[in-house]
């Protein structure tokens, strides 16, 4: 599977207005929203159980990233996108350090193995140094889509 | 150093999914020993039984293998805890 199947690139928010954990899910939501990816009156049910899922365990994985994830039945197509927090934003990270980067992926039920497909694909690129720097560096939603591109051409 | 290992299939419906992954990158912490899980198959990984990013992307469905394997002193105790956690299914269905 490749990142752009899924992510939504007219979504990516390259510098995020939010500063805490909760207004930038809703932020990225709204974002997938606005693209089409999701119908409008789903982000409110779709933010709530985000946050849930946060305070269940955090997807502050550590070294600066985070990737919230959620089933939601009003997901029709899986749908992701990402936000660059240049300031950092307290995600109750495993390591306790800020998050510059949050990749945001929603999944519709009962689809299990594209979900972890999905999963395997962000965190084998956030693996690489290379990538996270990059994708922290990138000021511009058209730098990302270049990362992604040859991101998935090195796959 | 004893070097102990099992196999095991994953069980529960969602596959080893993060928070899975969490659970069991915990219980590998409570012990001293290295601990690796391997999947075969097209698409061989050797994750780190210690690092949730390297345990997500096995990305193991229901019905894959694994191999666990616990290298150290307390190799044996820390394989029958964490293949215990797949027996219970990380407590989901």
């Amino acid at each position: 599977m490749k990142l752009k199947e899924f992510i939504v690139t007219e979504a990516i928010v390259p510098e995020l207005s939010a500063t805490s954990r909760d207004e930038a899910l809703r932020e990225l939501v709204l974002s997938l929203s606005s693209a089409g990816a999701l119908p409008d009156a789903a982000v409110d049910g779709i933010v709530a159980a985000l946050i849930a899922r946060e305070k269940d365990g955090s997807t502050g994985f550590g070294k600066g990233v985070a990737v919230p994830h959620v089933k939601h039945a009003a997901v029709r197509k899986m749908a992701g996108t990402i936000g660059r927090a240049p300031t950092g934003i307290d995600f109750t990270a495993l390591d306790h350090q800020p998050v510059f980067t949050i990749v945001l992926l929603l999944s519709p039920e009962n689809q299990p193995q594209q979900h972890l497909q999905a999963m395997n694909v962000v965190f084998s690129n956030l693996q690489k140094d290379m990538f996270r720097r990059f994708l922290r560096q990138s000021t511009s939603r058209a730098t990302i889509i270049e990362l992604l591109d040859e991101a998935d051409q090195g796959k | 150093m004893p070097t102990v290992s099992r196999d095991i299939i994953v069980s529960n419906s969602l596959g080893l999914h993060a928070r899975p992954a969490m659970q069991f990158v915990d219980t590998a912490n409570r012990f001293h020993s290295k601990v690796t899980v391997s999947k075969g198959g097209e698409e061989p990984y050797e994750a780190d039984g210690k690092s949730v990013m390297q345990m997500i992307i096995l990305a193991a469905t229901q019905g894959t293998p694994l191999q666990i394997k616990a290298d150290g002193d307390d190799a044996e105790a820390a394989v029958k805890s964490l293949a215990q956690l797949f027996a219970d299914k990380f407590g989901e269905e």
